[in-house]
């Protein structure tokens, strides 16, 4: 059974005189236990609020939440407060894209950290600081010891996000979930995050909600990745599957539109055309389709469901009309 | 006339750390950029990285003499501009402009496009005739992609994609030789910023522009540049052209930064070798003595790296490198070690950060004076 079951997701915001925005348009995907799962998309298709709705961190006042968030068959949406709060200790650990937001700047990294152990994991003060230096230490922190009584804001960007990792992982949690946990931080300092946590789910076992607006980083980390545009998942696929032959149009797009670091000079890059601004509402057609290349006449007129590609060795589903052909990639060889 | 449009020699600027109540005491430096010698060609597009504080920005403004060096030469078309001053150099800085990352704040709200578009061409006499400017600025519009009714309108009617193709557009409107694009693309989404990397490929063409192009993304700079500059804490620590860098980066650093970059490509990224680099950045105001990078080289050799600081030359034809054992290390003679992380203390109270709003001019205009 799935460790999480995320069922139509849908979150709008209402604020007085102004449109209700969308932000969540009908979000479903499944987290295995152990598995690392992609939420990738560009910014504002709703990666950050599908996380906070699971993980219960959304404002009080404005949004409109229904649909289902199943964690180990508990409905996470009709938790009280404190029961959240409690789930939050135990079963769910968020790291976010910055870190300084997140800690608490007045209060020394070691006591954020044994805060955590004392409360959640009933640890004597003394217990806690001794495993909040080996937390520290296994995240790779320098001089961990000496660490624990310094504040955030002497930490480097990189330091402090490991910090949070050890927050987010004091409770042991079995899914943790990564938004743009590295989006802040240089490129040598991304792949020394990333390095440590995979390390860290390979070797503690928990599941991984990885969020990310970057394919590369999707491409090396997750199991299965779903690609979100304007709210909602518009393909699923193991990883090999997904980049070796993306079906829908915009997953199509999104690899046609990146530079590769080892593609050659000269070769001239194939952007999506138009922005999200182009986009038309889902309860009409497909929100993609004024800037998609194979659209036709029935995807402005029908809204496309999330099917599965039948018939073929992957397991994949998607969102489309008139699916990119399962053609070879620019030439590449199929593997 | 020479095959060089713009050159720096030893360029140094040194940002002085105050303190004081009034800020009267000068306690150190920062070495933003620290002695770099780099020449731009005539119709090329150069491409500076490297990671945020390591200078690439304030490189880019010593070069417009929009900060001033604290020591080195500039040198634009042939011309010395170190000691030029007032009305010569602003008629020299209409051949150089400057595009930014964030559209935004380099845009004023309150001025229309055509404001923004002809407030250039005005400062540099340019708009004579109302007929002739307004033919030119619907000309221009058209090459970077805006519809002509875009005049009367306003920045924050213009989705992100669309203020970068305004504050390109403004910066062509001088006819420049030379655009210093600092980060053009990095606050777009990569559908958009696909658009606007081929937009900046076809006005070269159709310009015969000159670029200096500073990103943190390496795959983009890859693949917009011919010839790439790294930097590293205030110097260039490798150069070569673009697709000779990738296929033999030599310099520790580089090699670490290109094994970092992820690659949208499940089998590459299986398949790659990762060099983890220990720790991070030192900062600047107190950068290592010798290589400034041996307190995180995995190739670091004891003494020489820890005191004698490499000076960038030349490996073959058209690659400098500035490492000791530069050769050693493509000859596979020494390897890579681990390398222990050392502590770099954040610095509380002192420079500005990189995103910091007085790191750059709010607007073109502003930065070129009246
Ligand atoms: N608190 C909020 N109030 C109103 N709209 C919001 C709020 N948070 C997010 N949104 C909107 O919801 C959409 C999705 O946002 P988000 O989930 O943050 O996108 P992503 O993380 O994918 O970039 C965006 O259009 C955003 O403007
Ligand atoms: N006006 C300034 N005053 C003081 N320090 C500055 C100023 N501008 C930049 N710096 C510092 O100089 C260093 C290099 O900055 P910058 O050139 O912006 O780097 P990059 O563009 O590579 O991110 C950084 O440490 C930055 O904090
Ligand atoms: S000079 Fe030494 S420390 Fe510097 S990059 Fe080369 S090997 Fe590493
Ligand atoms: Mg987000
Ligand atoms: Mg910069």
């Amino acid at each position: 059974m799935a460790l999480l079951e995320v069922r139509d997701l849908k979150v709008e915001f209402r604020r007085r005189g102004e449109e209700p925005v969308r932000a969540v348009d009908g979000v479903s995907f499944d987290v295995q236990p152990g598995q690392t799962v992609g939420l990738v998309g560009e910014s504002g298709c709703g990666k950050s609020v599908t996380a906070l709705t699971i993980m219960g961190l959304l404002p009080k006042r404005g949004p409109h939440v229904s649909g289902s968030a199943r964690f180990d068959a508990t409905e996470l949406l009709s938790l009280s407060d404190r029961q959240m709060r409690d789930r939050r200790g135990r079963d769910l650990g968020m790291v976010f894209q910055d870190p300084l937001s997140s800690l608490n700047p007045v209060v020394p990294i070691g006591l954020q950290v044994t805060e955590v152990l004392e409360r959640h994991r009933g640890m004597s003060r003394r217990q806690a600081t001794v495993e909040a230096a080996d937390l520290l230490d296994k995240v790779g922190i320098p001089d961990p010891r000496r660490r624990l009584d310094e504040y955030p804001h002497q930490l480097s960007g990189g330091m402090r996000q490991r910090a949070l990792i050890a927050i987010a992982l004091a409770c042991r949690p079995r899914l943790l979930i990564a938004d743009e946990p590295t989006t802040a931080l240089d490129v040598t300092i991304q792949a020394q995050i990333l390095a440590l946590l995979a390390n860290l789910v390979r070797d503690t076992e928990t599941a991984l909600i990885m969020i990310t607006h970057d394919l590369g980083v999707v491409a090396g980390l997750c199991d299965e990745v779903n690609v979100l545009y304007a709210g909602r998942v518009v393909e699923r696929a193991k990883r090999h599957d997904l980049f070796a032959i993306p079906r829908h149009p915009y997953t199509h797009g999104l690899l046609s539109s990146i530079p590769r670091l080892d593609a050659p000079r000269g070769d001239r890059l194939s952007p999506i055309t138009g922005s999200v601004a182009d986009n038309i509402p889902w309860t009409t057609g497909c929100a993609f389709a004024p800037r998609c290349p194979n659209a036709l006449d029935v995807c402005v007129e029908v809204t496309p469901e999330m099917t599965d590609d039948v018939g073929v060795p992957d397991n994949r589903s998607l969102r489309c009309h008139n699916p990119v052909e399962r053609a070879k990639r620019d030439g590449e060889a199929l593997v | 006339m020479t095959d060089t449009l713009v050159e720096v020699q030893d360029i140094k600027v040194h940002f002085p750390i105050k303190r004081g109540v009034v800020l009267d005491r000068t306690v150190g430096y920062v070495y933003a950029v620290d002695g770099v010698d780099l020449a731009i060609r005539r119709g090329e597009t150069y491409g500076l990285v490297g990671e945020s504080g390591c200078g690439k920005s304030t490189l880019g403004r010593a070069m417009l003499k929009l900060t001033e060096p604290t020591a080195g030469r500039v040198v634009f078309d042939g011309i010395d501009l170190s000691a030029m001053k007032g009305e010569p150099l602003r008629t020299m800085r209409r051949r150089m402009q400057m595009v930014f990352q964030d559209p935004m704040s380099s845009l004023d709200p309150r001025q229309s496009v055509e404001s923004i578009l002809v407030e250039g061409m005005r400062a540099h006499g340019l708009d004579t005739d109302r007929q002739a400017t307004a033919k030119r600025l619907r000309s221009l519009l058209s090459s970077v992609g805006l519809p002509s009714t875009s005049l009367r309108r306003y920045p924050h009617e213009f989705s992100g994609g669309q203020r970068q193709r305004i504050g390109i557009a403004r910066a062509l409107t001088v006819e420049p030789e030379l655009i210093v694009a600092d980060e053009p693309v990095s606050a777009l989404d990569v559908s958009v910023q696909a658009q606007v990397i081929n937009l900046l490929e076809d006005l070269q063409q159709e310009f015969g522009l000159t670029y200096l192009v500073i990103a943190h993304d390496l795959a983009v700079v890859r693949h917009i540049s011919d010839r790439v500059g790294v930097m590293y804490l205030g110097g260039l620590v490798e150069e070569a052209p673009s697709d000779l860098l990738y296929a033999e980066p030599l310099h520790p650093y580089t090699r670490a930064l290109f094994s970092a970059v992820p690659v949208p490509d499940p089998i590459v990224e299986d398949r790659r070798e990762r060099i983890l680099l220990a720790g991070d950045l030192p900062s600047p105001a107190r950068p290592p003595a010798g290589c400034r990078f041996h307190t995180r080289c995995p190739w670091r050799q004891r003494q020489r790296c820890d005191t004698e600081r490499p000076a960038l030359r030349e490996i073959a034809p058209g690659h400098r490198v500035a490492c000791h054992y530069a050769e050693d290390i493509r000859a596979g003679k020494i390897r890579p070690h681990a390398v222990e992380p050392e502590l770099v203390e954040q610095d509380v109270t002192g420079g500005i950060g990189p995103d910091d709003p007085l790191a750059g001019p709010a607007s073109v205009t502003e930065a070129l004076g009246p």
